[in-house]
């Protein structure tokens, strides 16, 4: 039985994982490398940790595939439960590190359930949403799979771990792909595209632009068509008072740290001598990175010879920065082949869920896809510069025991359901 | 379209992604990471600048530490600031501002409070050192000067300018370079190489150990000790003799090209521009803009050079076969340029080249330069030929000597005269003047040296250098060592040299021979103006004097230039015997000679263009 796994198996997807998890070992040794390192496996560093977690998930990826394929199925309602469970247990009894209740001290790891939550998440949508019950045209349905997405959300938002709770939205795609009107997708990004507009150039020149498009609209419009006035008129009213909005919850509600981290991210502070300070204060982890990173040029200074990485000069750098060791060592080769590859791996994510006969096999395929899609982006927007600064791990990369090991779980799960494809139903 | 859509915002990420790091690590990339790495900290290690030594082998230029008081301000505690201003020599509001200074800079970085303390001052500071807690000694090195004379050929150090930062990427902010003289010409030998350590830092500043293991890191390579050409007691004694005097005084040894002393008028003791005093000392040498110090005549100053000038006519006359020794020309105690009479102090008569020469006749050489002119069909030809045979000598263009600067002087050429006169508008006896050094040619001390040298040498010169030795080996840049040809043949200097011989035997000099020494030289007397108040004033005219010895193994070949010294027989003919005696013999045996040339001073002739007053000039008295 599993000889047929194994020539079922996407081995294409597997090979990128290796590549992703040694690349990201790597450099995690790096990262944490000092001359009093002995053995390779030694567990009082983080990079022998690591490779003892790549262990563990290597034995996990074996029992995962062992596993029936309609086992994941059939217990996702209780592994969401379950999950749910522990992390309301967090408020009782979790672990403090760094200011967030995220964790369970579990003696020789901390096991961080927010982790777990993603994959039973995932499952618990992909089931709801493939039962043959469920009709994403009804409003019911649509608010019921929202909160499916919103319940973990909600649970993580107070630990405080702001960035994980994030993750929670990226589902919102698998509903997308399943049958939520696209306009909801379209009021998303307006509401996003006016806030950065907001806050870039205020409202009065958002009303001006808005103006002017109408103005343009009426211009080229062909006669034939007939003008909806009215919702364009309540539209407009809407845009600008979602606007005038934007500016009171910025200025009145975010606290300055918040404030900080966008206008670091719009660059909305111009004064040099701000800037400066900026760099040294809110800053400072951004700016380091961006230097690190671009002082490795084209090929990078080489294995082990980051001079800004061994002087620690980037906070996190093998969690949360462990892309910047990267970029300083390997230069832009290193960065570019990471990027393709993780481009490689979603592209072929998506090919293997589109094959998919079963709807539950595809719907949990977009939730892996979406998971991992929204870690990458905001992880090495950050790191770049492009986005502000939320702190999420880059998956297979970042150091962490438990999040190497439930992205492996979450990966995994699709490659065995991938291989049970070709029947209809378990 | 909802397939399509997650595809497309993957690939739209990858681009984002690429495009903002190509244009972190491609565009923006610079290749002095190395420099400018905050995590990477350089570590200089300076060697000590090279020792300057003469020719014989004594020391000119050496090192003595100096101590700087430092001073860390946030490690200061409460002290008697009375008793520690007292020890360094200040008061206590300059201590305090000096403080404070140092506070603005850097709280925690040390600043320098009192530079180069004298080895006195520091012997008794240095036990209540620990009394005072935040301050420290720092031990450096000056420059050490074992002469009090050279200052302009050695030249000085001094902290390198933004200037020198753009052009040299070898300096950082606070290194001292050669400014003038040796010192700046081998910079390169004598500052030698420092050494440099990369320390890798953590984001504390703190050191976390050598940056690559060190594999970047380079020892110090000790300055050079150079030998230079100079003959220190030479040097000092002419320096000696020129007091009260302005001018140069260039030696050279005729069989190498070797510069035994090159001295200018006046000058300044080399220890003034070092130590506690050197801003204020510099500020006083370089605003003398009359006497001025700081200016090297030697090489700088470019005169008529007088009757001196004549020999290189009488040769070029020679090579040129228009006459010969026994060709004679009438002086009516000077010569007619049209109807217009030019004086002569030769006393008149019948003169060849011997006499022309050794009783300095203008009416003479005049006829000789109207001879050389006339041979060719063209005045442009024979200017040209006159031009050429001129520059083969050194004048008219720089000499490739190894110091820095100096000037050109000028030998007009056909060109010269066209933009003068006009085309074709001028002929020989427009430019007569230039038969006896006067005119329109001019020339430095050091090339006046150089034309006797290489008719000491019957023909040929080496380029004048100051460098000898590095590190004790004998220089062998060909530059130097091999010798450059006049376009003179050899047999035509031995009339000339009899001539300048006899110029001490019944000529003009006849007064200044030196017992037991054969001198072969000429006199100059070189007119000149200024412009006082915009009006072309004649001044005194400049006493100048070349010589060499002894006659048929020349040792010295010797240019001496002293302005407004009137005859050349007076100051620079008796200074350039008292030179060569002092250099052949090693001592004076014309007490009486000496003693005058030391105590004499021409001040008052320098004070007469500024005195405001009408003044007399070449006045009889002496």
């Amino acid at each position: 039985m599993f000889g047929k796994v194994l020539r079922r198996i996407d081995w294409l997807t597997i090979l990128i994982y290796l590549a992703l998890v040694f690349i990201g070992w790597i450099n995690i040794y790096s990262s944490t490398f000092s001359d009093e390192q002995t053995s390779l496996l030694d567990l009082s560093t983080r990079s022998g940790k690591q490779l003892f977690f790549i262990i563990v998930s290597l034995v996990t990826i074996i029992v995962v595939l062992a596993l029936e394929a309609n086992f994941y199925e059939r217990f996702a309602s209780l592994f969401y439960l379950l999950t749910m469970v522990s992390l309301l247990g967090l408020f009782v009894f979790g672990k403090t590190i760094a200011g967030a209740t995220s964790w369970y001290d579990l003696g020789f790891f901390n096991f961080q359930p927010s982790e777990l939550a993603k994959v039973s998440t995932a499952l618990a949508l992909a089931k709801y949403l493939s039962d043959i019950q469920t009709d994403l045209r009804r409003v019911k349905d649509q608010l019921y799979a929202l909160l499916i997405i919103l319940i973990p959300a909600l649970l993580i938002i107070p630990q405080p771990d702001p960035g994980s709770a994030l993750v929670f939205f990226s589902l919102v795609f698998v509903i997308f792909r399943e049958g939520l009107p696209l306009y909801y997708l379209g009021i998303g990004f307006t509401l996003i595209l006016i806030f950065i507009i907001t806050l870039m150039f205020g409202t009065i020149w958002l009303t001006i632009g808005l103006s002017l498009l109408i103005v343009l609209f009426f211009l080229l419009k062909r006669k034939t068509l007939k003008v909806p006035i009215i919702p364009i008129i309540i539209g407009s009213i809407v845009v600008i008072l979602f606007s005038l909005s934007v500016n009171f919850v910025f200025n009145n509600l975010f606290e300055q740290r918040h404030r900080d981290r966008f206008s670091l991210w719009l660059r909305l502070e111009k004064d040099p001598e701000k800037l400066e300070e900026i760099r040294k204060t809110i800053g400072y982890n951004t700016y380091q990175s961006e230097k690190a990173i671009e002082s490795g040029g084209l090929s990078g200074k080489g294995f082990l010879e980051g001079t800004r990485t061994k002087g620690d000069f980037v906070p996190e750098q093998d969690t949360d920065y462990i892309f910047t060791t990267i970029g300083e060592e390997w230069g832009f080769v290193g960065t570019a082949t990471v990027i393709i590859l993780f481009s490689i791996l979603f592209l072929r994510l998506i090919y293997l869920a589109e094959r998919q006969k079963n709807g539950f096999s595809r719907m949990y395929g977009y939730g892996v896809i979406s998971v991992l899609l929204v870690h990458y982006f905001i992880n090495i927007g950050m790191v770049i510069g492009i986005l502000p600064t939320i702190g999420i791990p880059l998956p297979f990369f970042s150091y962490g025991g438990s999040g190497l090991l439930f992205f492996t779980l979450l990966l995994f799960i699709f490659l065995k359901l991938d291989t049970n494809r070709l029947k209809e139903n378990f | 379209m909802r397939r399509v859509l997650l595809s497309s915002i993957i690939v739209i990420i990858g681009i984002t992604f690429l495009g903002r790091l190509s244009y972190l690590q491609i565009f923006s990339f610079s290749p002095d990471q190395v420099i400018e790495d905050p995590s990477i900290k350089r570590v200089y290690t300076y060697p000590e600048r090279g020792y300057i030594y003469d020719r014989n082998g004594n020391l000119l230029v050496g090192n003595d530490p100096a101590y700087d008081v430092m001073v860390i301000p946030r490690e200061v505690q409460p002290l008697d600031t009375l008793e520690f201003c007292e020890m360094l020599g200040i008061d206590t509001d300059t201590f305090v501002e000096k403080l404070t200074k140092a506070r603005v800079y850097s709280p925690r970085l040390p600043s320098v409070l009192v530079p180069q303390l004298s080895k006195e001052d520091y012997a008794k500071l240095q036990e209540k050192m620990r009394k005072y807690k935040g301050f420290y000694i720092q031990k450096r090195s000056l420059r050490y000067y074992d002469t009090p004379s050279a200052a302009n050929v050695l030249g000085y150090i001094s902290e390198v300018n933004e200037g020198d930062l753009a052009k040299n990427k070898y300096y950082i902010q606070g290194e001292l370079r050669g400014r003038t003289g040796v010192e700046r010409y081998y910079e390169e030998q004598l500052r030698g190489r420092k050494g440099v350590q990369y320390i890798q830092k953590d984001r504390f500043n703190r050191d976390i150990g050598p940056y690559k293991n060190g594999s970047l890191d380079t020892l110090p390579e000790q300055g050079k000790q150079i030998s230079v050409t100079l003959d220190k007691t030479l040097q000092e004694y002419g320096e000696r003799l020129m007091v009260g005097k302005r001018g140069g005084i260039v030696a050279l040894e005729p069989a190498t090209g070797e510069i035994l002393t090159m001295i200018s008028g006046p000058t300044y003791d080399p220890s003034l521009l070092v130590g506690r005093q050197r801003s204020k000392n510099y500020t006083e040498l370089y605003n003398d803009t009359i006497a001025n110090p700081t200016w090297d005549r030697s090489i700088h100053a470019q005169q008529p050079p007088g009757s001196p000038f004549k020999t290189l006519n009488a040769l070029i006359a020679l090579q040129e076969g228009v006459l010969d020794e026994s060709t004679t020309i009438q002086c009516y105690n000077g010569f007619y340029v049209g109807k217009k009479k030019r004086g002569c102090h030769c006393g008149g008569g019948l003169r060849n080249l011997n006499s022309g020469i050794y009783q300095s006749c203008n009416a003479y050489f005049a006829g000789t330069f109207r001879k050389i002119f006339e041979k060719f069909d063209t005045t442009d030809d024979a200017m040209d030929v006159w031009e050429n045979h001129m520059k083969s000598f050194g004048l008219g263009d720089y000499l490739g000597y190894d110091l820095p600067f100096g000037q050109k002087g000028r030998i007009p050429s056909k060109e010269y005269y066209d933009k003068w006169y006009g085309d074709n508008r001028w002929s020989s006896s427009y430019i007569i003047s230039n038969s006896i050094g006067q005119g329109e040619v001019l020339a430095t001390p050091v090339q006046l040296a150089n034309m006797t040298a290489a008719i000491a040498n019957r023909g040929f010169y080496y380029t004048p250098h100051i460098l000898k030795k590095i590190e004790g080996k004998d220089i062998t840049d060909p530059k130097f060592t091999e010798p450059k040809y006049t376009t003179i043949d050899r047999e035509h200097f031995e009339p000339v040299v009899q001539g300048m011989a006899d110029v001490y035997k019944k000529g003009t000099a006849r007064w200044l021979q030196v017992p037991g020494i054969e001198i072969a030289g000429k006199t100059g007397t070189a007119e000149n103006f200024t412009k006082i108040d915009g009006v072309r004033t004649q001044l005194t005219d400049h006493s100048v004097f070349v010589a060499f010895a002894p006659v048929n193994d020349p040792k010295i070949a010797i240019a001496v230039y002293i302005e407004n010294g009137y005859f050349g027989s007076r100051y620079a003919g008796h200074i350039a015997s008292l030179m060569i005696e002092k250099y052949l013999k090693g001592e004076i045996t014309r007490k009486d000679l000496e003693k005058k040339m030391l105590e004499k001073t021409l001040e008052h002739e320098y004070a007469k263009p500024y005195s405001g007053e009408e003044f007399k000039i070449n006045e009889r008295v002496w």
